[in-house]
């Protein structure tokens, strides 16, 4: 398709995920480093170092709980101390000594908002090519790389997606040139100076794998293999039996050679690590559902699935996720097929919904695309409740990221992520009020020095501004 | 677009015969079918469309195409068909000012896309008039969202100018009515730096180059009818004949010049441009950062077509980007639309970009619009914008009546249109996703594979 720079919004969604502009090669030139020690081969090489921020004691009284389970409580309370959700109830909920009270009357609570595919940090704003480093498109699969090391934590859209999104946690992907495009990383979205700092504690590694369009016009357009979905297919398989050989001989202790690629693929036939699997039509993803039982792995969550729609049940019985836009539609071929009915019929056929952005301007209204969706099947007949809806955003996700036992609900124990709305979320005049992010409050409207900015945005025009 | 003579063969014909014929032989069951041509709506919220608030319990009048009356008090003639209102909203159909409607099927398949030409021989010349399909699957999706008329642009692809702009409406039996030629677009920000040959500096030359070749081409015109010279151009023209002759309206004032700019710099130079050509008649497309410069176009009465909540640094031109641009703007007094809507951003989210400005005015620090304001961004103003002020965009006596009827508050994200009018005439909510709908709502097979239902 041409590449075309559109006026207004940014086309993120297709410029993203093929751009394959030559990078700057300025700043390589660097001088060697020390000869290092043996390589040691770890378990996890670039841990978490993220720390909570300290929070005080905090009760939410009389705002109605939309609390990620799928459950609502008028007048609710919601109690934060710790760091973490002390407790949730009704009005009967007594508030202890020492508390500060936040007026929620005629606002809403929810869970953080949790965006299950981002590429925040890795087609970082400004999006110039030197900023392009969400697809290692050199080659058809690439399991070896991780987004982590290319995400960029000074991106403004962090800070975007947390202020007018209430966006607390979300996942950053590698993008969708590659049918298997490397590890994805789990981020807190909490600015700090090194990725590192960011990344979800404990958080499982995801997987990114591609189907469809983008990896058959890459590498096709390079005529090389894949250039057809039945190159897509085969690519996949040889590289998955190529997996299982490595990770029988690591099993048995017979490495001779270190294969980053392999290892990332024997951990997840091993269950350590989540496959999102980036997957539009019907056809396609029930053939990977039998590719994945081919080879002894599990697909987590279908991504971008337009078409899941056809084939709840398929996905019901194999009990994955399909994450998807409330409307997207129509800008290449195989989304052709989508409705904006897709999650209200895939929640009838009692198959598990998540939302997702895949944008740094939808991020912002992961709240709103919800409440489309919900629209739309309320107009055929299928009526879901506002609880549930937000379960879309916030506990859906969570499990499909493997971090449904520390966040994604309002359930005591769980890390204190919490929106304050000014109104209900479903609606479009509403608008994160609040933001606590392990209880301590990093947003706040009435509080400019609650707000954040990103290194890159200092003293530059705009600095600061509501954004 | 590139295209190789083989992809318009058989293989799309066929599967667009398919399509047709899937559409005539498995037709939708037909919805109610609402009245046309002469109609009231009673006990109606009435929203006009000019910025004013919406009218509850009222009702709006439709006479042989044009709306007779909308508001309160308004008299329903006896013996025309009456639609009870009750709990719907009636707002004038929704205007996009700038959009690819019907230059394209599906944006990435190159082989049906119409809206681009990276390697045409002709830039300002070009004339979408000439390739808009009311048929193209978008346009049925737009109209089913509410969406009744647009100024259909083609996007720059080989020249800093892209060619002429067209309005059309999208009533489902092709357009009524298509006013082509009816602005000229050019790109001078980062990407007419990219067409010129790599800066800004030479999107002006080029810029006042076509406008200079285009204004000596009308000189030696009228030399060549007094038969004392020729019209050909002269041995160093840049623009061809006919893109030269194509820039003619747009020194003489006779059709807008649209300007996509987005920095605060780049608008100041649009505004200079327009004290030292006074004929131009200037409309800035973009204007990311037009917050900041907002007294000066208020001033120089320059009207905008911004993106509504473009909030982030995607590009060294947008860096002060906030959702509170188009307030602010609107505040100091710029005339503002909603826009423009290209690739993904589809005008069907046209009104979950106004509400969320709604939405913003209950923000603290930030500007937004009040709800009149935000309909007027996505009807009469987008209207003024495409020349089209006086006959579109609005429930006044004597406007096209092109009028949506709603199951809520339009703005809402919850809200669908209900009927569609244009100028009088009931539209089809018919489109590609309603019939995925229909056949998908129970997804099991039945007794007949899908592909029977």
């Amino acid at each position: 398709m041409p590449v075309i720079k559109t006026i207004g919004r940014a086309a993120t969604h297709t410029l993203a995920v093929i751009a394959l502009l030559a990078s700057s090669t300025s700043g390589m030139a660097e001088t060697r480093p020390a000869r290092a020690a043996a390589p040691v081969w770890q378990e996890n090489p670039y841990p978490s170092t993220y720390k909570p921020y300290p929070g005080e004691p905090t009760a939410i009284v009389g705002a109605t709980v939309l609390d990620g389970t799928g459950s609502e409580i008028a007048n609710g309370t919601v109690l934060l101390q710790g760091g973490k959700i002390l407790a949730v109830g009704d009005a009967r909920l007594a508030v202890p000594e020492g508390f500060r009270r936040v007026d929620g009357t005629g606002k809403f609570v929810t869970p953080g908002v949790i965006d299950i595919h981002s590429h925040l940090g890795v087609y970082a704003s400004p999006q110039v090519a030197a900023h392009s480093d969400g697809n290692e498109a050199t080659a058809p699969t690439t399991p070896q790389v991780w987004a982590e090391h290319s995400v960029w934590p000074q991106d403004p859209g962090f800070s975007r997606a947390l202020t007018n999104g209430g966006v607390t946690a979300m996942q950053i992907l590698p993008g969708s040139a590659n049918l298997i495009g490397g590890r994805s990383v789990v981020l807190k979205n909490v600015y700090a100076r090194t990725v590192q700092a960011m990344k979800f504690p404990g958080a499982p590694y995801g997987m990114k794998m591609a189907c469809g369009e983008n990896p058959k016009r890459v590498y096709g357009g390079k005529g090389q293999m894949p250039s057809t979905r039945m190159g897509n297919m085969a690519v996949d398989r040889q590289t998955w039996i190529k997996a299982a050989e490595y990770r029988k001989k690591r099993a048995e202790g017979k490495l001779t050679d270190r294969d980053l690629a392999m290892d990332t693929m024997a951990d997840v036939l091993d269950g350590k690590i989540l496959v999102q699997n980036h997957c539009y039509r019907a056809d396609e993803m029930a053939q990977v559902i039998d590719m994945a039982k081919e080879f002894g792995y599990k697909v987590t969550a279908f991504h971008h699935a337009v078409e899941a729609y056809k084939i709840g049940d398929l996905l019901k019985e194999n009990g994955i996720c399909a994450a998807i836009w409330a409307d997207w539609w129509g800008f290449k071929m195989e989304a052709f097929d989508a409705i904006p009915e897709n999650a209200a019929l895939l929640a009838d056929a009692g198959a598990c919904v998540i939302i997702h952005s895949d944008d740094a301007n939808g991020i912002q209204r992961l709240n709103q695309e919800a409440a489309k969706a919900r629209a739309a099947g309320k107009r055929m007949g299928v009526d879901i409740s506002d609880g549930q809806v937000i379960r879309w955003i916030t506990l859906n996700p969570a499990r499909a990221l493997g971090i449904d036992q520390q966040t994604g609900s309002l359930t005591q124990g769980k890390m204190g992520d919490v929106v304050l709305w000014n109104g209900n979320p479903l609606s479009v005049y509403s608008r994160p009020e609040k933001v606590w992010i392990d209880g301590a409050l990093l947003f706040d409207t009435a509080d400019p020095a609650r707000r954040p900015v990103s290194d890159f945005e200092l003293g530059l025009p705009g600095e600061g501004d509501v954004k | 677009m590139i295209r190789s003579p083989t992809h318009i063969g058989a293989r799309f014909g066929t599967l667009l015969a398919a399509l047709l014929m899937a559409g005539t032989t498995h037709a939708a069951p037909a919805p109610a079918s609402p009245p046309s041509g002469d109609f009231a709506v009673t006990n109606a919220t009435i929203a006009i469309g000019d910025g004013s608030a919406p009218i509850t319990g009222g009702a709006l009048v439709v006479r042989g195409g044009k709306i007779v009356a909308a508001g309160k008090n308004v008299v329903v003639p006896a013996g025309i068909p009456v639609i009870d209102g009750t709990g719907k909203w009636v707002t004038p159909g929704l205007v996009t000012a700038m959009t690819d409607l019907g230059l394209l099927d599906v944006g990435g398949v190159d082989e049906s896309n119409d809206s681009y030409a990276a390697t045409a021989r002709f830039s300002a010349a070009l004339d979408v008039s000439m390739a808009i399909d009311p048929d193209a699957p978008p346009v049925a999706i737009s109209r089913a969202s509410g969406i009744t008329r647009a100024g259909i642009a083609p996007i720059a692809g080989n020249a800093i100018f892209a060619g002429q702009g067209a309005v059309i409406d999208l009533a489902q039996n092709g357009p009524g009515t298509i006013h082509p030629r009816a602005f000229q677009l050019v790109e001078l920000g980062e990407r007419g730096a990219e067409l010129a040959g790599g800066s800004r500096v030479a999107a002006q030359a080029l810029l006042r180059n076509g406008l200079r070749e285009a204004r000596e081409l009308a000189e030696r015109r009228t030399d060549k009818v007094a038969g004392t010279g020729t019209s050909a151009q002269p041995a160093d023209a840049l623009l061809t004949r006919f893109d030269a002759a194509a820039l003619i309206p747009v020194v003489t004032g006779r059709q807008p010049l649209f300007v996509h700019v987005e920095r605060a710099a780049d608008i100041h130079g649009v505004l200079a441009l327009g004290r030292e050509f006074p004929a131009l008649r200037l409309v800035i497309v973009g204007a990311g950062e037009g917050w900041r410069v907002a007294s000066e176009l208020a001033a120089a009465k320059v009207p905008v077509l911004a993106s509504a909540l473009a909030d982030l640094p995607g590009t060294f031109e947008t860096l002060a980007a906030t959702q509170s641009n188009v307030g602010r703007m609107t505040a100091a007094g710029v005339r503002v639309a909603i826009g423009g809507f290209y690739d993904n951003d589809q005008p069907r989210y046209a009104t979950q970009f106004a509400g969320n400005l709604v939405g913003l005015s209950r923000v603290p620090g930030a500007a937004g619009l009040s709800w009149g304001q935000a309909l007027a961004a996505i009807t009469s103003i987008p209207a003024e914008i495409l020349g089209e002020g006086g006959s579109i965009g609005s429930l006044r006596p004597g406007y096209a009546a092109d009028v949506v009827l709603w199951d809520s508050d339009p703005l809402e994200i919850s809200a669908t249109p209900v009927a569609i009018y244009i100028d009088g005439k009931a539209q089809s909510l018919v489109t590609h996703q309603s019939r995925l709908r229909q056949r998908y709502r129970h997804p099991n097979e039945g007794a007949l594979p899908k592909a029977y239902e």
